[in-house]
């Protein structure tokens, strides 16, 4: 059945090298269905990602893409967003790739508050290199390199998106996809830094060490662990603990930095050429 | 000529690559402060919004240099300037450019090493980490002036090579050529041999955008041209796709390294003072060419035999120009400011056809004239 | 004029050193039409900390860029005039800033000593120009490059508000260079 999918897809890439039941699908749709919402021309797509399972993103579909190194997909779209404002620049990143190695990258990104969309698929670990723990390991959880239960105290993308300064911040989840292909229509269409963090299962790493053995296992934890902000409110801090709330959390206008630089621009060439 | 618009002026070696960076056509600057090379960046900023350009200090070094490649990629001639350290970091996705072939300029005004080392003063010591530096097997384009004037040109050199062979091109140079002040003759704009990098001539539905022209290099469409496709740091197929065919996996590690080998002709440059009678010969580059070319004079006052082969290009390495002069003198001497690293090159090119000797200096001083002189003295005496 | 002469200003950072070889670089190389080079030698500090200046100025195209035996040497401090003055040619000048240098060293050369400093203070009412007396100084003294390049270097060099404080600065020590000059005659 050839459906809206098809229209964006390299169909030769297909089959995915994702496992059964990987989230990574799922965003690949919302994605997909948003972009054909906002009826974009996909020649002034460029989407960029780094290193990881989520980053094979970039090979399977039909826009301008760039399978970049670990952790640095956001200054590569830097680069390109400089170059060319009128490109509508996507970046997907994974947990590790946006806040281990890329952290740094993208808190600046954010800072800049340059117009490009950064989603993150957060599946709580590092499933190419076989499970070990990340950034966005929960506390007490388990992964190849926390056999005994994490100890790191794990980063809230939302709030670390939030106070570096972008301009769009919503978190998703795999299990509500109509609620994150409209977070995710939204980021796509603001201008300045927007980010959306999903969560995401991986039932082959992150669930077989975390009791959570199938596909089914690990979804259902999704929507039990999902919170909606009104809900989120009344919850005790101890009910916190475990899980993530879903939704919208900040939505402003704030001069882009291609904007910014463009008066940059003006300025300069009105003062001259000096020696 | 004398009608074209030519400007002399005093300016520094990182000035001076600034001016050639731009007449070269250079529209994208990003990079991290750090000494000896932030004059490049000051000028950047400075001059490209003027023009149309675009510059943007971005938070590491590592960024700076994905930054100029996704410039590049969307259309943007792009350089970068550091140093040592920063050129460590940089190595990661010098290599991404060099399997994406992504053109673009990486500068590094070499300061004394390992590590933070000699923050102000000058160094030698990145010869072999330009050549092998990023991991995996792969050829590298590394100039290395060593007059003010020759930063200009090897600046414009850099970037038409780069966009030539679509490849990354290193400049090298050190900190007295990037901090020394010379008369410079600035070329006026239409005097200047300007190469962009080739754009495919075929519909998007037939563009492979890695399958190579008869030169053994892929037309380039940048992105936001109408032609979608695929860049990654994965080995790749013709269409830019991750491949695990062992064939295209060869076909294509050889020819990213095939098309500079290939060209070596085109991509050596180097100069010869008094070598037709020579039976000593120096070898050296950079600042240190300056005064290995002093040292010949005094020889040649004291009736001895030297001259001296001075190389712009050091990566290709020119083996066969360096095989052929060991084939003629008796004695090679490698001047340079480390413990001897282009020696090594200069040994395995010689091929046992005369003795080659390494002097070395890595005491934060440029390496002067009189002591080349006294190696000379000494070697003939042995 | 020897083909090529080779010239020496050292202090400390901040003085001003490197900025005054510029200067000199470019009133050689660009106004009178010769062939210089500058370089310098600085460490890690802003401010403080020993600083050198180096110019080679030649009729001929220059190959080796820095000083080997300074025909000129400028020692705006104690430090610095120690450290170089043993690279100082035996039949070279030395100029000292004497409110900085107590101490001259005992050499062949041929040594002049101005308060500079003090000077710039109390003629000028800043320190900040005391590279610039010290160019008007060795020209002065040397006419390694001529007074009216000098003067167009000066302008192109210095910030606009300061260009008439500094060009003070060039005639007040080209001045006082010449007295002494005479005062040698007499």
């Amino acid at each position: 059945m050839k459906t809206v999918i098809n229209n964006y897809i390299r169909e030769e890439m297909f089959p995915n090298i994702w496992c059964p039941g990987c989230g990574n699908g799922i965003v690949l749709g919302a994605i997909i269905r948003a972009i054909d919402d906002l009826k974009w021309d996909k020649n002034k797509i460029a989407m960029i990602s780094g290193i990881g399972c989520s980053s094979r993103i970039t090979g399977y579909v039909d826009f301008c893409t760039m399978n970049t190194t670990h952790g640095r997909a956001l200054p590569f779209a830097t680069g390109i967003k400089m170059a060319n404002p009128n490109m509508k620049v996507v970046v997907v990143m994974g947990d590790g790739d946006c806040s281990a190695i890329g952290g740094n990258h993208f808190i600046h990104a954010a800072r800049r508050n340059i117009d490009l969309t950064a989603i993150i698929i957060n599946n709580m670990i590092y499933g190419m290199t076989g499970g070990q723990y990340s950034p966005l390991t929960p506390t007490k959880k388990f992964g190849t390199t926390a056999p005994y239960g994490n100890i790191d105290q794990s980063f809230d993308l939302v709030k670390l998106a939030k106070a570096a300064g972008a301009s769009y911040v919503a978190r998703g989840t795999v299990y509500h996809v109509r609620q994150l292909t409209s977070l995710i229509k939204k980021a796509l269409n603001k201008k300045g830094f927007s980010v959306v963090e999903i969560i995401s299962d991986c039932p082959i790493s992150y669930g077989k060490m975390n009791k959570m053995r199938t596909v089914v296992d690990m979804l259902k934890w999704i929507k039990d662990m999902s919170v909606s902000k009104k809900a989120w409110e009344d919850l005790s801090p101890e009910e916190k603990k475990e899980k993530f709330v879903i939704g919208e959390f900040l939505d402003i206008d704030r001069p882009d930095y291609t904007e910014l630089y463009s008066k940059v621009m003006e300025e300069a060439q009105k003062m001259g050429v000096s020696r | 000529m004398n009608k074209l618009k030519r400007n002399v002026e005093l300016l520094q070696g990182n000035e001076a690559c600034v001016k050639g960076a731009i007449l070269s056509g250079v529209r994208f600057f990003a990079g991290y402060p750090i000494t000896p090379s932030s004059e490049i960046a000051e000028g950047m900023a400075r001059l490209l919004p003027q023009i149309g350009g675009k510059f943007v200090q971005m938070e590491d070094e590592i960024a700076s240099i994905a930054a100029v490649i996704g410039a590049s990629i969307a259309g943007f001639k792009s350089l970068t300037a550091t140093s040592g350290p920063g050129f460590s970091l940089k190595q990661e996705n010098l290599g991404f450019a060099i399997i994406s072939e992504i053109p673009c300029v990486i500068v590094n005004a070499q300061r004394g090493g390992p590590s933070t080392g000699l923050p102000t003063k000058p160094s030698q010591g990145d010869m072999m980490q330009a050549r092998w530096g990023t991991h995996g097997d792969h050829s590298i384009i590394a100039l290395a002036p060593s007059t003010v004037n020759e930063v200009l040109t090897l600046t414009i050199k850099a970037v038409n090579f780069s966009e030539k062979y679509r490849t990354p091109v290193i400049l090298l140079l050190d900190e007295v050529i990037a901090h020394m002040r010379e008369k410079v003759e600035i070329p006026a704009p239409e005097e200047v041999e300007v190469i962009n990098r080739k754009k495919p001539t075929v519909p998007p539905e037939e563009y492979f955008p890695f399958k190579p022209d008869q030169n053994g290099i892929p037309p380039m469409a940048n992105f936001g041209e109408g032609y979608r496709y695929h860049i990654t740091g994965l080995i790749h197929n013709q269409k830019g796709l991750p491949t695990s065919n062992p064939q295209e996996i060869d076909s294509f590690i050889r020819r990213i390294n095939n098309k500079i080998q290939e060209n070596v002709k085109d991509i050596i440059i180097y100069e010869k003072y008094f070598l037709d009678d020579a039976k000593i010969a120096l070898i050296a580059c950079g600042s240190v060419a300056r005064a290995a070319e002093r040292t010949v004079k005094l020889a040649r006052e004291e009736g001895l035999k030297v001259g001296l082969l001075k190389l712009l290009t050091i990566w290709p390495f020119p083996s066969e120009e360096v095989n052929r002069l060991a084939q003629q003198v008796d004695l090679i001497i490698v001047p340079e400011m480390n413990l001897g690293q282009m020696v090594l090159e200069v040994e395995r090119a010689s091929r046992g056809n005369c003795e080659v000797v390494s002097y070395s200096r890595v005491d934060g001083e440029l390496i002067n004239p009189i002591e080349i002189l006294g190696k000379i003295q000494e070697e003939i005496k042995k | 004029m020897k083909e090529r002469i080779e010239i020496c200003l050292s202090g400390a950072g901040g003085q001003g050193l490197i900025l005054a070889g510029i200067i000199l670089a470019e009133a050689a190389g660009i106004y009178d039409g010769k062939e210089a080079v500058q370089t310098q030698s600085y460490g890690p500090e802003a401010r403080g900390g020993a600083s050198r200046s180096e110019v080679v100025i030649s009729n001929d195209s220059i190959d080796y860029p820095k000083v080997i035996k300074s025909d000129i040497l400028l020692a705006l401090t104690q430090t610095a005039c120690d450290k170089y003055v043993k690279k100082l040619s035996k039949d070279g000048i030395l100029v000292v800033d004497s409110s900085m240098v107590k101490e001259i060293p005992s050499v062949p050369a041929k040594i002049y000593q101005f308060p500079i400093t003090k000077i710039a203070q109390e003629k000028l009412g800043t320190k900040l120009v005391t590279n610039i007396i010290s160019l008007g100084i060795i020209t002065g003294l040397t006419k390694v490059v001529s007074m009216e390049a000098l003067k167009k270097a000066v302008y192109n060099r210095v910030p606009s508000k300061a260009k008439e404080v500094n060009e003070k600065a060039l005639l007040l020590g080209f001045d006082i260079a010449k007295d002494m000059k005479l005062k040698e005659e007499s």
